[in-house]
């Protein structure tokens, strides 16, 4: 299992800063959830956790500077799930899975049978097979969202990553989508940080949630010390109710405010 | 049961050694098949009789020989050349650029090329014969270059580091530049205009085993070069930065491919003229037959590519002999309908 460390980690485009000097340590196969308003600077920190975007500071993989390695030795640590992934049409979902493989095959090289046996592995046990040989562009929704989660498993990096995986699926794929995370989160000791607009659903299955607004970190803690009415609303500028079930779940409710 | 990827990886071998089948056919009718010379059937008898351990009476004269050799063959190599070159490129600049409608003139070789072209054929008007080379495929070359150079200085200069839409914006703003110095140019010297279209439009008829001498090295390298990113190409169809999060340098293969491509356009361009349509046609076919992989789509579009461009010489030379139909002419001609083709029997199909 891996650690994540941010030390004073802040992103900024054209000069306007998009995350303010972030510190916190991600325990191994720990599950954080980043929430917050749209802007808050969540995707903008994941989006240079992933490479994709510059940032200043340190970020340590078990200790060890990030910036140390190579794109490919970063893409054997971290997988990123982005928030709209592009599914190149033409490619079946075995092909699109197969990409995952990409940070283990050498620059000029091409994908070994091992490659290939751990890409069917995965249809396998995501029990993908109907959609292993199908393009890409014929699937629905939930089908391409367990596509994506299968080509980040079969990058096989102990860090997962996730911007809002859930925000395109019904409430059902919802829950299928996140407890598949889950359950691979178990099985292979992942360490996840995900970025989440259902707030209910961040309290659920997150260990720890940290809320950010305008790129500060506004609140953290376990869902409970960060699911208020009084914090939500001053950051989200919205009425809330919380309720707390008897088995420990926090539950968000928007209140109705329009009168008439 | 093999993986579902591997049974992609078997067909594509099959479509490979299919188009190579092609390209084979289309070098021996391209050989066989002229204005004047031999009959037809002579010219594969020949050249069995010319293979070592073989001796077969073909009734070639020298004469007829030296046709086929002389002027048939290298007319045809560097059509395969040219075709399969101009094929690959536009097949790699579609593929690192995510964009269906880039064809390989697109960072403005062709109009740097034709600059170049017009500036030596207006300089020279005397003639080349006092030169020891002949300058006007190095001037096209070294034209096709600087200008891809300076559109790839502007488009990289400023904040879009990963922005290909700028770089394929200052594409069109050099080319812009190019053709207007160029059109200012000939209006100054119109005396001059057939001999530059003539070259715009492209030209096969002259070609000797010098061109293809010239062209051969940049040609190879530039090949091997896109070949070996043909899987690259694939990781790259799912956007820049999810590419870089799967650990692509992406703007490096971007730069080498970029690189690659242009040094083999320019070269072919330099002694070929513009052929148009080729570069955007061949891989657009090829994809609609073979399926969007470019691990299937390079070496496919670089095998068909050539089989294209020799096929398409031919009505040129046969026609209205001895006028020339041009080139770049004959490909659109057929590649047009063709292309509809295999859209309608496509659409037909699914």
């Amino acid at each position: 299992m891996t650690s994540l460390a941010f030390d004073q980690v802040s992103v900024a485009y054209s000069g306007r800063q998009a995350v303010a000097p972030f510190n916190d340590t991600v325990k191994p196969g720990e599950w954080l959830c980043i929430i917050g308003p749209n802007g808050a600077g969540k995707s903008s920190l994941l989006r240079s956790i992933a490479g994709v975007v510059p940032h200043t500071g340190r970020i340590l993989v078990d200790g060890s500077p990030l910036s140390a390695r190579s794109s490919r030795r970063r893409a054997q640590l971290i997988a990123y799930v982005p928030q709209s992934p592009v599914l190149p049409s033409g490619m079946t979902g075995a092909e699109y899975v197969l990409l995952g493989r990409n940070p283990f095959v050498t620059h000029f090289g091409s994908e070994s049978v091992l490659d290939y046996s751990m890409v069917q592995d995965v249809i396998d046990r995501l029990d993908l097979h109907e959609l292993a040989t199908r393009d890409v562009d014929t699937l629905s929704g939930g089908e391409r969202q367990r596509l994506v989660i299968a080509r980040a498993i079969a990058q096989e990096a102990p860090i997962l990553l996730l911007d809002e995986p859930t925000s395109a699926l019904d409430i059902g794929h919802q829950q299928q989508a996140l407890e598949l995370v889950d359950k691979l989160r178990k099985e292979h000791g992942l360490t996840v940080v995900s970025a989440m607009h259902d707030l209910t659903l961040a309290g659920i299955y997150s260990d720890r949630l940290i809320l950010m607004h305008a790129g500060h970190v506004v609140a953290q803690g376990v869902a409970e010390e960060v699911l208020r009415p009084e914090t939500l609303g001053e950051f989200y500028g919205v009425s809330v109710r919380v309720h707390r079930e008897s088995d420990g779940t926090i539950i968000v409710v928007p209140n109705r405010t329009s009168v008439f | 049961m093999n993986s579902t990827a591997t049974s992609h990886e078997n067909a594509g071998m099959w479509w490979i050694a299919l188009a190579s089948l092609l390209l084979v056919c289309s070098l021996l009718v391209g050989v066989m098949i002229g204005p004047a010379g031999p009959a037809w059937w002579r010219v594969p008898l020949e050249l069995i009789n010319r293979l070592p351990f073989f001796s077969i009476h073909s009734g070639l004269t020298d004469t007829d020989w030296s046709i086929v050799w002389q002027i048939r063959a290298p007319r045809v190599v560097l059509a395969a050349l040219v075709g399969s070159t101009l094929s690959i490129a536009g097949a790699s600049y579609q593929g690192v650029f995510r964009n269906p409608l880039v064809d390989p003139y697109l960072l403005g070789v062709a109009a740097g090329a034709g600059l170049g072209a017009t500036i030596v054929i207006t300089v020279n008007r005397s003639g080349t014969s006092t030169w020891w080379i002949d300058p006007l495929p190095l001037a096209a070359f070294i034209g096709g270059l600087i200008a891809v150079l300076a559109t790839y200085l502007v488009g990289t200069t400023g904040k879009g580091e990963r922005s290909s839409t700028s770089l394929v914006l200052s594409g069109v703003a050099v080319t812009s530049l190019a053709t207007a110095a160029q059109t200012f140019l000939l209006q100054r010297n119109s005396d001059v205009v057939r001999q530059v279209y003539s070259w715009i439009l492209g030209r096969l008829s002259s070609a000797t085993w010098g061109d293809v001498r010239l062209v051969i090295p940049y040609v190879v390298l530039s090949t091997i070069a896109l070949l070996l990113h043909r899987r690259l190409l694939d990781v790259l169809r799912v956007g820049d930065d999810e590419a870089a999060a799967l650990g692509v340098n992406v703007s490096r293969v971007r730069l080498v491919v970029v690189v690659a491509a242009t040094l083999g356009t320019a070269s072919v361009v330099a002694v070929s003229g513009l052929i148009g349509f080729v570069g955007i046609i061949v891989p657009h076919a090829v994809r609609l037959i073979v399926g969007t992989s470019y691990r299937v789509v390079l070496p496919v579009s670089l095998l068909f590519g050539a089989a294209f461009l020799i096929l398409a010489d031919i009505p040129g030379r046969v026609l209205d002999n001895p006028a020339e139909t041009p080139i770049g002419v004959v490909t659109a001609f057929l590649g047009a309908p063709f292309f509809l083709l295999i859209l309608r029997a496509r659409k037909t199909a699914q």
